[in-house]
């Protein structure tokens, strides 16, 4: 196999080209003005449901409720193992990822609820860590709907923000995935037509007032 | 068409397609609906200017250093349990991907879109080994169903109206046949027939729009979904990436996820974007292979004036905003590389001795509206007018003759004298001496050889009635 020899050339071939090119220094990061937290949380949601994504703004007491209401029916519900259970209404199937369910097993159902990492304002994007109140990345992807329980406090304004916030989690190999809406195609004529692959419905629940644990 | 190579120098293969009604009907909208949506996403962020700065300066940067980068990358993935592999041309690449395939023993993989994965003309090869490989992009999956090829970057299957994929779904899709032309039905047939090899397949292809040396971490951006099933399902995933992706730290990824998603479908954020480093135990595939490609890349960084095309991010927005494309459509490039970007890439990646990509450089207006669009700030018309200047020195053609014989083609003549003199402001910023030209390269060459020419003023009659009448509205 030729990989060395292959690499060697390269190698060879990209300090020829770039022999006495500077780096140019970066430029600073511009940032955007700065909201308030309440503006922060509108701009949030206004992004969400500008993503045909249904959003709720609950105090702690109600995420139960907002979350049967988003469940709208559905009974078999995937749930990672770190969710904390007083978010779940009664009388689910709860299926739990522990031992690890086949895919097939996660394909049966109706709808998974989780946490998440981070959120961005300005782009209404979730960012999933895959830590235990999220579960492995396939959690997110098989059911059809998705709840995201989201604290008031974990969401940020930027990009950038949120970047250096799960900062850490890359450092620790975690992988991540981004939500922002629901899947979406406008490769027929250019519509829009939602839910491709990925889960069709997004629900994002902003919980108010989490005592600190 | 197939690959990088065009079969056709440009001015003869955009004759076949300006005569083509439907085809320009359907460019027209799709270019027209992303460009003005486009001036929106951006327009919402007052200090896109800076990001652009940033943006073309962390490329470079990262290009600036390019080995130790690539080094870092190989170090980093490796260290999360990944495989890094390295091909200097489409050939070893090919390869390297059937090599893994072989070792498994699969006769199927799944592929999320990947335009590096078509440049190489993976799928013929895999083929041709008994490997059918399943593009997994709605899009992509009517381009393959259809036996065609992508017209766009982003929205591959733009040349294709509801009623072509109706019939063709009707016909190719299994248990399939009573479908209506309506978009939404058309998409959950592919999403019936898809969801099943997501659950199955046991091998994935994907590309890579960036990557970060110093933590080792991939990344693809989507909209579908389709590409969160290829890298989170199967238990080999293989990635195919230029060498040009790599960014030196994670800190860098922001500024492209500001820049990509509004340049390209003009969203503040596209869907769904994924980031793994290596192999996550217990989550997404346990064995994952990085192919580093070269295949021409480093020609094109050894060129002092053609490097910046290296900055490219693939967010098509020069596309959407070129006159040329929008009447010719990408087919015409003969390359999978469409429009503006393909007019500089192709060319220079397989080198200006090629008699039909160095036609390239002349299928533009030099309007410089694809500059003023592009986010990592690649000066698209500069290195147009430089490789025309190439063109003529390895062929003794003028250059000035290419260009007008596909302006003629391609164009019709109200805004082309505008669009000359604004081009010859952006183009001649590193020429003027002294408030005068000395010399010109390429298309105006010819000029500046007897006389110099006055510096042009910064707008143009037309430009500064147009502005009048807005401002006395
Ligand atoms: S050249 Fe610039 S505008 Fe064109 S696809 Fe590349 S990054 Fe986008």
């Amino acid at each position: 196999m030729s990989n060395a020899e292959a690499r060697l050339e390269m190698l060879t071939r990209i300090n020829r080209a770039v022999a006495g090119v500077q780096a140019p220094a970066l430029p600073t990061y511009p940032q955007g003005e700065r909201l308030e937290r309440g503006a922060l949380l509108h701009q949030f949601q206004d992004r969400i449901e500008d993503y045909r994504a249904s959003f709720m703004r609950v105090p702690v007491a109600d995420v139960a409720g907002a979350v049967a209401s988003a469940l709208a029916g559905a009974k078999r519900v995937l749930i990672p193992t770190g969710l904390n259970p007083d978010f779940l209404p009664a009388g689910l199937e709860l299926l739990r990822d522990d031992p690890p369910l086949s895919h097939a097993g996660l394909d049966g159902a109706e709808a998974v609820v989780t946490g998440c990492a981070v959120a961005i304002s300005e782009t209404g994007t979730i960012i999933l860590d895959h830590a235990p109140d999220q579960g492995r990345r396939a959690l997110t992807l098989i059911p059809d709907l998705h709840i995201c329980i989201i604290r008031a406090e974990q969401v940020v304004q930027s990009v950038l923000e949120g970047v250096q916030l799960v900062e850490a989690s890359v450092q620790a190999g975690q992988p991540l995935t981004w939500i922002s809406g629901g899947s979406a195609t406008s490769d027929i004529e250019l519509v829009r037509v939602e839910g491709v692959h990925g889960p069709r419905r997004l629900c994002v629940v902003v919980v108010e007032q989490i005592p600190a644990h | 068409m197939s690959g990088l190579h065009p079969s056709k120098p440009f001015p003869e293969a955009a004759r076949d397609k300006v005569n083509q009604p439907q085809l320009r009907a359907n460019l027209r909208k799709v270019t027209h609906t992303i460009r003005e949506k486009r001036l929106r996403a951006v327009g919402e962020l007052p200090h896109w200017e800076e990001l652009r700065l940033l943006g073309e300066a962390t490329k470079d940067a990262s290009l600036a250093n390019l080995s130790d980068r690539l080094l870092q990358l190989e170090a980093s993935v490796k260290a999360r349990g990944g495989q890094v592999h390295w091909a200097r041309d489409a050939a070893e690449a090919r390869e390297i991907v059937v090599r893994i395939a072989q070792a498994h023993q699969v006769d199927e993989l799944i592929k999320v879109k990947s335009i590096t994965s078509d440049e190489i003309e993976l799928n013929a090869t895999l083929q041709e080994r008994g490997i059918h490989a399943i593009e997994t992009d709605l899009a992509e999956l009517i381009v393959q169903l259809s036996h065609d090829t992508p017209s766009h970057i982003l929205v591959p299957a733009i040349h294709r109206n509801r009623a072509e994929i109706q019939a063709l779904f009707n016909r190719e899709l299994p248990g399939e046949g009573g479908l209506s032309d309506s978009p939404a039905e058309l998409a959950g047939a592919a999403r019936r027939y898809l969801r099943h090899k997501f659950l199955t397949t046991k091998m994935a292809v994907s590309g890579v729009n960036f990557a970060v040396a110093e933590t080792g971490t991939v990344c693809v951006v989507e909209s579908e979904g389709n590409g969160r099933m290829c890298l989170t399902l199967p238990e080999v995933l293989v990635s195919i990436m230029g060498i040009e992706k790599v960014l030196e730290r994670w800190e860098d990824l922001s500024v492209f996820m500001e820049l990509l998603p509004r340049s390209s479908t003009a969203e503040r954020m596209n869907p769904y974007t994924s980031f793994w480093s290596g192999v996550t135990p217990g989550d997404g595939p346990q064995e994952f292979h990085l192919i580093l490609l070269d295949n021409g890349r480093t020609e094109v960084l050894a060129d002092a004036t053609g490097r910046q095309t290296l900055r490219c991010i693939r967010c098509s927005a020069c596309l959407n905003v070129c006159p040329v494309y929008e009447r010719t459509g990408g087919h015409a490039y003969g390359s999978v590389y469409p429009g503006p970007i393909g007019a500089i890439l192709t060319p220079q990646l397989l080198g200006m001795q090629d008699k039909n990509a160095n036609t390239l450089p002349g299928a533009s207006s030099l309007c410089g509206a694809c500059f003023d669009a592009c986010p990592v700030r690649i000066n698209i018309p500069q290195v147009l007018i430089y490789l025309r200047g190439e063109v003529t020195a390895e062929k003794g053609v003028t250059a000035e003759a290419l260009a007008m014989k596909t302006v003629g083609y391609a164009m019709s003549s109200g805004w082309r004298f505008e669009g000359a003199l604004k081009l010859a402001r952006v183009g001649q910023g590193p020429l003027v001496k002294g408030g005068e030209i000395t010399s010109l390269p390429g298309l105006l060459g010819g000029w500046t050889q007897s006389r110099d020419l006055k510096t042009l003023p910064p707008q143009s009659f037309r430009e500064w009635w147009k502005e009048r009448e807005r401002d006395s509205e």
